[in-house]
Formats: structure tokens, C-alpha cells, sequence
């Protein structure tokens, strides 16, 4: 089946089966930024944003998305922002939860959300095993411009 | 020092911060084949039939296989050193199944969806066993996890598969029972410490084809790319010469990827059908049919006199390797070799025990390696000595412990899988670590409890602890640096980034020596056709045993560089130096670019391409240190903990890049918290994984941690790169005993068994009143 659909404000249709997984869609059509953690939407790595609101892609179907939006982090021009801040902590290590990260916390930014306390509540789910998340929130801290 | 003791931002930061395609499922040919794997419903069985007739019909399917089709070779999936120290007890596929989750048939298809499908209709027929699913009831188990007869160890290892022993070890110092009769106060205590999964977000994958030669390559989320090579080679009885092994960018590892897992998969299908394959694990698999860490159980006894002296340690401990002996000894002695030396003024120490098949998820390397889970029981006992001697624990500690100049026994006796070697320990800051640590955890004003409302108590505990630099007169770097015409370098080496940055690290290194900046350096890491031999990167081995190499590497580059540029400049090259970017008479004005030089060098005159190598392997293997303290908020009601604070103070010698030798600290520390409070792998009755996803595995979030402070103590370590020593697992090893010591301090309850679960603490409180 076909579905149309918005990714990172072009018009694109896929060639999809019923049962493929939106995550699996997106990869096979070159997003690798959307990169595969736990499969059950626990972990926050393949986020992505849906009509601008952060989902788990690895749960969601990609038929859901026909007639939608969807954003994944090649799409957002303010990552190289957050990034380089991220690498100027040091808060890469193997990068691979980082885009899903960025993705969430640029939401965030667009929110106005300037308390790192409620920042980390709403990035409870974008887990990381490599850096221990102080890193993360150094960077995160900048980026929001929270005041200490 | 210009280029290390520098933050320099990763190289490959933006890259993967922004998602480009570098992992190894990104970089699988477009046409592989998907694989994947039938996997054993029982914890021990032997297959009596499978029948494929069924499956091998869906329309896509291109290959089954089963034991009937592979060379059954035993081998080890442990990618460490040849000999491995680990028993060859692994076949790609067997007639037996060991765990639930073990291989039993090899599906290849042209999508996910056919080859789920045939999954489904393989018919296996088995004969079940009774499982051995408790490892202290594992040595007089009547059923036998190893009858057959081809599994072996490489050397002595005290294996023995009739009683379902994978390794075992014994060691003694001294007499331990005549200097406890001596000893004034003496204490015994058993411990258990839990298995724990790696969590590395990137599932373990991996790809393959045949290139143009009819070579066998394989692109691999691996720490051990020259071990995969030789162990697939070894396994389909292949020459080393016909398999290349790429190693492109991780997304995390911690252990738990030095070893082989989906390799031998992808090969078995590429070879039977010359077409490219791939496998991504799902996170079911990567918690079922990895690794775990081992479980381990210790009973500890310390005694002292009076006045605080240690006068004895005697550890006895039982480790789970689960169904194969993947780091089964080395794991072990580790949990020895890297506590042990911590108080090395004792008149006698033992240290023995057995490592024991059981039919579970198979232990395997994972950070902290055997010290974190004798840590928690040796740095728990310790406190339960001071309560019982009346000291604070921090005096007791310091009265007892290891300072620099000194030695320990330990170092000479005990390596891993075999003897060590003796070394004088030349960099130890302990002592600064721990008062650095009491200052910025507030020990005065906080120890041992502060009570905060009727239900609500905090309380401090700390711990030390020591790791390892390598493996010394085992693990082996290589480096090879090439001058570029435009006078970059290009680094070549064979150790892996798992994402800790050391391949910027391995560049700050070589830029040092060369006097140029770091982004003058290109690094190429790990494709066995093209960089060097290293053994990987584990056991911390990376910034200490091949950053000496890439060290070596340079100064020999520089050597070149001067010896050429005299030649450009018609002077002797003793008269010449080399400033990074001139080639120079030392009393006089001639002198020549690096550019320039390099682009004569290549295309007019004395044309020649300058390269240099350098091998590196380490003779001892300094020690890291640490002191890690512990602010905990015990609700009484609930025995809830929550982590308020963690202060970690490290010696890891000079920090080459302080950056990421912090996160990394403050990225094991979280681990350890992990383990100490949370993680927890759990079986069903039967032996089937219950904590198979994220909804059951309980990894620290970013909100369980509190906060966690890192600091370095000033320190330089001669032996070391720009005296540098590891910083790859030293930070996990404190948090299980650090916090347990804190809980104790706050509410005077003793929790023995990791994970410290609200559970486990409301019990003890209601049975302590």
C-alpha cells in the first residue's frame, strides 16, 4: 500500500506493507538518524516528532502516518546548535541515543521550558548507558538558557 | 603540553550527533539478507529432530541451517588473547541446547517478514532436560551441562565439564587460619552480587559478503575485530587470510560486544550462498542470547587487631558463567587480582573459589570485570569491620591501604587466567581521592546520618577502589602513521572506539609528539586488512597500552621527519630540530615546512613515503584509583533509597583529554548505581528470562541518579603516555558497596545481596526491630 506523507517538509510517498513500523520506514528510505533501540518505546531513541510532538517510531505504524507530518532530526536546523554543545561536553561517547535526545529537547526549546527540573521529567525517557546524563545536561542547561 | 590534558571536542562528535549512517546496520549492503536466529524454548535439551521442509517453502526463503550444516568446531566466543583463557565450549551450532535462548537454526530470507514467518514453522523436536538453574546447587547437579567430549580448555584452568565446573582457582599468601587465631576482632560475611545486562543501545549487528577476491568480509558492532577474525576463521576452518573484519562506529559496548555473537550467523549464511546477509539483534535477543555479567557469590572474612590493623583477608567465591565459559577464570581471578592488592599489609590472604556452568544467559565481560562484584563484598566487609572495631570506616581504611612506592604480593601472583606480573606501584592518590571525596560529600557534617522528618533519614557510606591499565604481557597495540603531502597525518591503529572518544584521544596523543594540532591528525581505527594488530578495546587497555604505542609510533615519525628534512637542507641531522610546522638548522636560519618538505618527498626530490609503526606491550598494568561516596535518603516506610549525591574522586594519572575521561567516570558511575539499586536480572521457574525488555530492566533514568560529581586528583604515572593510566572502568566499581555502606550508616540495616531493592531494605528494617 501507499502512504502520503509530510518527512522534514517534503511531500513523499512510500511503498509500505500493512504491519511495517514507522522506525523501519524511515530507515529504509535513508532518515539513519532514526536509529533502532529497544523496539518497545522505552528508550527515546527513535524519536521522532509527529505533526511536531515527540513519538517513540519504533511504536507506531507507519500506516497511522498516512496524510501526516513527521520530523526527524535531518529536518531540524537548530541540532548543530545543540549538538556542538553537546560535543563541547564531551556528551557524545557512542552517540547513538543522542539524535532521538536532540529531538525531544528541541521540542522543549520550542515549548519555552527554561527549568532543568522539568526538562529532566520530560527527557525521563530518553535513556542513555554511556554518559551518565551529567554531561548531557550541562549542554542541555546552555541550550535552554536555564538560569542557575 | 600543548594537544593532551586538553579538552579537545571528539572527531567524530557531529557526525554522530547528528546521525549520519556510521553503524553497522547503516552501512549493511542494501540487498543483504536478513538473518535471523531459532532460538531454544528450554534451558537444556538435546534436539532429536528439526524438520525445515515447511519453512524452506515460503516464497524468499534463501537458507536454513541447522547443526547437520556447519563445521562443529568448539570454540570460545571470549574475544581475549590466544590461548583464550576461557574453555572452547561454544559450537556455531549443537545438538544441545544450554539456555533458553540458545541457537538452533539459522533462517536467511529476502525480508523480515518471510523469514518470521519460517521461524515459525521449523518443527524441532526435543528431548528435555532438567536444567541446572541455581549455580550453588550447580557442582553436584546430576544432569551435566557439557557431556561432549570435544569441549576443552587451552591450558589448565581447573575445568572440569563432569561436575559442571567451567574454571576454578585457589591462592594463599601466609596461613589464613593461624593469623585469624591471632587476629583480635574477626569478621565473616556473605555476599551476593546479581547479573547484570550491558544495555548498549545499539544492538549487537553485523553484516557480510564476498568481495571481488572471494574474500569473506564482515562490517561488526565489535571491541575485538582481530578476534572475530581469528575465531571465525577457526570456527568454519577458514584461513585467517580469506576474512577482513570492519569495525565502523559502535553505539556503546561496555564488555559486552568483546566477544563474537551475530558474526558467526552472517557468515554461515554468505558462505552457503555467496550473498551479502545481516543481523540485527532485537533487544530481546540482546538481553536472552548475549551476555550477562556473572553472578557471583563471596563469603568474606577480615581480620584485625585492636587498633585496626587488617591482619587477614580470606575470600571464597562461587561464580555463574551460565551455559558457557566465556571469561569464566578470568572474570574470577579479576575479582582477586583487582581488590586484593587495595590492603596489601596483611599477614595472609587467600583468595579461591570455582567458577560453575548453569543452564542461563552465558556470563561475559562487562565493565568492572569481577572487581566491581568483589569490590561491593570486600569494601561492604570492611565497614562491618570498623562498626565492630568502633573506627570510622574512612581510618580504617586509610590505616590499611595501599600508598605509593608500595607494593603488593598480589600483583606477581595473580594475572588473569595465568600468573601477573610484580610491579611497584608508582602513581597511587588514594589518599587525596578519599579527602578530596569527604570534603566535596561533606563526610564531617554528614556522617553517619542526618534525620530528616520521622520516616525520612539520609546517610553517607564510601568505598575505594583500583582497576587495571591492560593486561600486562598480554594485550598488544600497534600503531602506524603516515606522513600526507600537505603534512596531516593519517593514524592508523587497531583499537576500537566504542564511543569513549579514543580515537581523538589516540590523535591528542600523536599530535603531542609531533608538535601539531590534533586536527592535523586523520585516524583510521580497526579494519583488519588495514590498520594494525591491536587486541581490542577492554580490560582498559586503550589510552594506556595503545596510546603507548601510537607514542612510540610518532617519536619514530618524528625521527623520520628530521632525518629527511636535513637532507632537504644539505646539514647533518644532529644540528636539526622539528617545531611541528619547520624543519630547522637549531644555530642557524635554514629551514624547510613540513608542507614543503612532504610535497618534495612525494613528487621531486629523494621521492619517498615516510611511514612509521610502532608495537607496544604493556610490562605492567598500572593501576587507576578511586574513592566514591554515597548521600542516600532512606524513607523507612517504604525502604525506599533514593541517591541524593555521589561523589567520585579518581587517579587515572594525567587526564589526556579531561572531557572525556569525566563522562566517562561520570557514565560508570551511573552503571554502578545501576547495579547497586536497580538493575536486576530475573528467570522464571523454568529459566526463561522474564527482564527480556526495557519495561522489565530497570536502567537508570536521568532522574534516578541525583547528583553525581566527578573530580580528578592531580597525579602522573611514569609508565604511562604523558602520564596517563586507564580510565575505562575504574568508575563503576564503587556505587553497589558505597551506597550499601551508606544505607547502613543511615538506618543500621546491613544489605548483603545486590540489587538493594525497597524490598530487600523494608524486611531487614521490620526484622531488625
Amino acid at each position: 500500500m501507499k502512504i502520503n506523507l509530510i518527512v522534514n517538509g517534503e511531500k513523499k510517498i512510500f511503498e509500505i506493507e500493512p504491519s511495517d513500523i514507522l522506525l523501519d520506514v524511515l530507515r529504509k528510505n535513508g532518515y539513519y538518524s532514526v536509529r533502532r533501540g529497544c523496539d518497545t518505546g522505552m528508550c527515546g531513541i527513535c524519536t521522532v516528532l509527529l505533526d511536531g510532538k515527540p513519538v517513540p517510531s519504533c511504536s507506531v505504524y507507519a500506516a497511522r502516518v498516512d496524510g501526516h507530518e513527521i520530523t526527524t532530526l535531518e529536518g531540524i536546523k537548530e541540532a548543530k546548535e545543540l549538538a556542538t554543545l553537546l560535543a563541547e561536553e564531551g556528551a557524545d561517547q557512542c552517540g547513538y541515543c543522542s539524535p532521538g535526545l536532540i529531538v525531544n529537547t528541541i521540542y522543549l526549546k520550542n515549548k519555552n521550558i527554561k527549568s532543568m527540573e522539568e526538562a529532566k521529567v520530560k527527557l525521563i525517557g530518553n535513556l542513555c548507558r554511556c554518559t551518565g546524563y551529567e554531561s548531557q545536561h550541562r549542554a542541555i542547561e546552555k541550550f535552554l538558557g536555564v538560569k542557575k | 603540553m600543548k594537544e593532551v590534558a586538553k579538552s579537545i571536542i571528539k572527531k567524530d562528535a557531529l557526525g554522530l550527533l547528528l546521525g549520519k549512517p556510521v553503524y553497522t546496520d547503516d552501512l549493511a549492503p542494501k540487498n543483504a539478507l536478513i538473518v535471523k536466529v531459532l532460538r531454544s524454548p528450554h534451558a537444556f535439551a538435546k534436539i532429536k529432530a528439526i524438520d525445515i521442509s515447511e519453512a524452506e517453502k515460503i516464497n524468499g526463503i534463501e537458507c536454513i541451517l541447522t547443526y547437520k550444516d556447519i563445521p562443529r568446531v568448539p570454540v570460545t566466543r571470549a574475544g581475549q588473547g590466544y590461548p583464550e583463557p576461557s574453555p572452547h565450549d561454544w559450537y556455531i551450532l549443537d545438538e544441545y541446547v544450554r539456555y533458553v535462548g540458545d541457537e538452533i537454526a539459522i533462517v536467511a530470507g529476502n525480508n523480515e517478514n518471510v523469514v518470521n514467518e519460517a521461524l515459525k514453522k521449523i518443527k524441532v523436536d526435543y528431548e528435555v532436560l532438567e536444567p541446572v538453574l541455581d549455580f550453588e546447587k550447580a557442582e553436584e547437579h546430576p544432569s551435566i551441562i557439557h557431556p561432549e567430549k570435544e569441549t576443552h580448555p587451552m591450558f589448565e584452568i581447573g575445568f572440569n565439564a563432569s561436575k559442571n565446573i567451567a574454571a576454578s582457582y585457589e591462592m594463599e599468601i601466609g596461613n589464613v587460619e593461624e593469623e585469624l587465631q591471632k587476629c583480635d576482632v574477626v569478621i565473616k560475611e556473605r555476599f551476593y552480587t546479581q547479573a547484570q545486562s550491558h544495555v548498549a543501545f545499539e544492538p549487537h549487528s553485523a553484516t557480510s559478503y564476498i568481495d571481488m577476491h572471494g574474500r569473506l568480509i564482515i562490517i561488526s558492532s565489535t571491541q575485538v575485530p582481530f578476534h572475530v577474525r581469528r575465531i571465525i576463521a577457526e570456527a568454519f576452518k577458514i584461513p585467517i587470510k580469506n576474512i577482513r573484519v570492519i569495525k565502523p562506529r559502535l553505539g556503546g559496548g561496555f564488555g559486552g560486544k568483546q566477544a563474537i555473537h551475530g558474526e558467526p550467523f552472517v557468515a554461515a549464511v554468505t558462505l552457503k550462498t555467496g550473498k551479502p546477509a545481516k543481523i540485527v539483534y532485537t533487544r530481546q535477543e540482546v538481553f536472552e542470547a548475549t551476555y550477562t555479567r556473572h553472578p557471583m557469590r563471596f563469603d568474606v572474612t577480615l581480620g584485625a587487631t585492636k587498633d585496626g590493623k587488617l591482619k587477614v583477608i580470606d575470600i571464597q567465591g562461587l561464580s555463574d558463567t551460565g551455559a558457557y565459559g566465556e571469561h569464566a577464570l578470568t572474570t574470577f581471578m579479576v575479582a582477586g587480582s583487582k581488590t586484593l592488592p587495595l590492603y596489601n599489609k596483611v599477614d595472609a590472604v587467600r583468595f579461591k573459589g570455582k567458577v560453575v556452568y548453569t543452564n542461563r544467559v552465558p556470563g561475559g565481560a562487562f565493565r568492572g570485570y569481577g572487581a566491581i562484584q568483589a569490590n561491593f563484598a570486600l569494601e561492604s566487609a570492611m565497614d562491618i569491620l570498623a562498626k565492630k572495631l568502633n573506627m570510622d570506616p574512612v581510618i580504617l581504611r586509610k590505616k590499611n591501604m595501599i600508598n605509593e612506592g608500595e607494593t603488593s604480593p598480589i600483583f606477581k601472583i595473580m594475572g588473569e587466567g595465568r600468573e601477573g606480573v610484580d610491579m611497584i606501584v608508582r602513581s597511587c592518590k588514594l589518599k587525596e581521592c578519599i579527602e578530596e571525596g569527604m570534603n566535596l560529600i561533606d563526610w564531617k557534617n554528614k556522617f553517619p546520618r542526618i534525620k530528616i522528618s520521622d520516616t525520612k533519614v539520609r546517610g553517607v557510606g564510601m568505598a575505594i577502589a583500583m582497576q587495571g591499565s591492560g593486561i600486562a604481557n598480554i594485550d598488544m597495540a600497534s600503531a602506524i602513521l603516515k606522513l600526507n603531502d600537505d603534512g596531516s597525518f593519517n593514524l592508523l591503529i587497531g583499537a576500537t572506539d566504542l564511543g569513549t572518544g579514543s580515537d581523538t584521544i589516540l590523535a591528542q596523543i600523536a599530535a603531542e609528539v609531533l608538535n601539531t594540532p590534533t586536527e592535523n591528525i586523520i585516524v583510521y581505527s580497526s579494519d583488519t586488512d588495514l590498520t594494525p594488530f591491536d587486541t581490542g578495546a577492554y580490560a582498559s587497555s586503550t589510552t594506556y597500552v595503545s596510546g603507548h604505542a601510537v607514542r612510540l609510533a610518532a617519536e619514530k615519525m618524528k625521527k623520520m621527519i628530521i632525518k629527511e628534512g636535513a637532507k632537504k637542507l644539505g646539514v647533518d641531522e644532529k644540528s636539526v630540530d622539528f617545531d611541528g610546522e619547520f624543519i630547522y638548522e637549531i644555530n642557524n636560519a635554514k629551514k624547510v615546512t613540513l608542507k614543503e618538505l612532504a610535497t618534495v618527498l612525494y613528487y621531486t626530490e629523494n621521492q619517498k613515503q615516510l611511514v612509521a609503526d610502532a608495537s607496544f606491550v604493556g610490562e605492567e598494568s598500572p593501576p587507576p584509583y578511586m574513592a566514591g561516596f554515597a548521600e542516600v535518603e532512606i524513607d523507612t516506610e517504604t525502604g525506599k533509597v533514593k541517591l541524593i549525591n555521589y561523589v567520585g574522586v579518581v587517579d587515572c594519572g594525567t587526564t589526556i583529554n579531561p572531557n572525556l575521561a569525566k563522562v566517562q567516570i561520570e557514565g560508570g558511575i551511573v552503571q554502578g548505581i545501576g547495579m547497586a539499586l536497580f538493575e536486576d536480572v530475573k528467570y522464571t521457574y523454568n529459566g526463561k528470562l522474564l527482564t527480556n525488555n526495557l519495561m522489565h530492566y530497570k536502567i537508570p533514568s536521568r532522574m534516578d541518579i541525583g547528583n553525581v560529581q566527578v573530580k580528578f586528583v592531580e597525579s602522573y604515572e611514569p609508565s604511562g603516555p604523558f602520564g596517563a593510566k586507564s580510565v575505562g572502568e575504574i568508575g563503576i566499581d564503587t556505587p553497589p558497596a558505597a551506597i550499601a555502606n551508606a544505607i547502613y550508616n543511615a538506618i543500621g540495616v546491613r544489605i548483603t545481596s545486590l540489587p538493594i531493592t525497597p524490598e530487600k531494605v523494608l524486611k531487614a528494617l521490620k526484622s531488625s526491630k
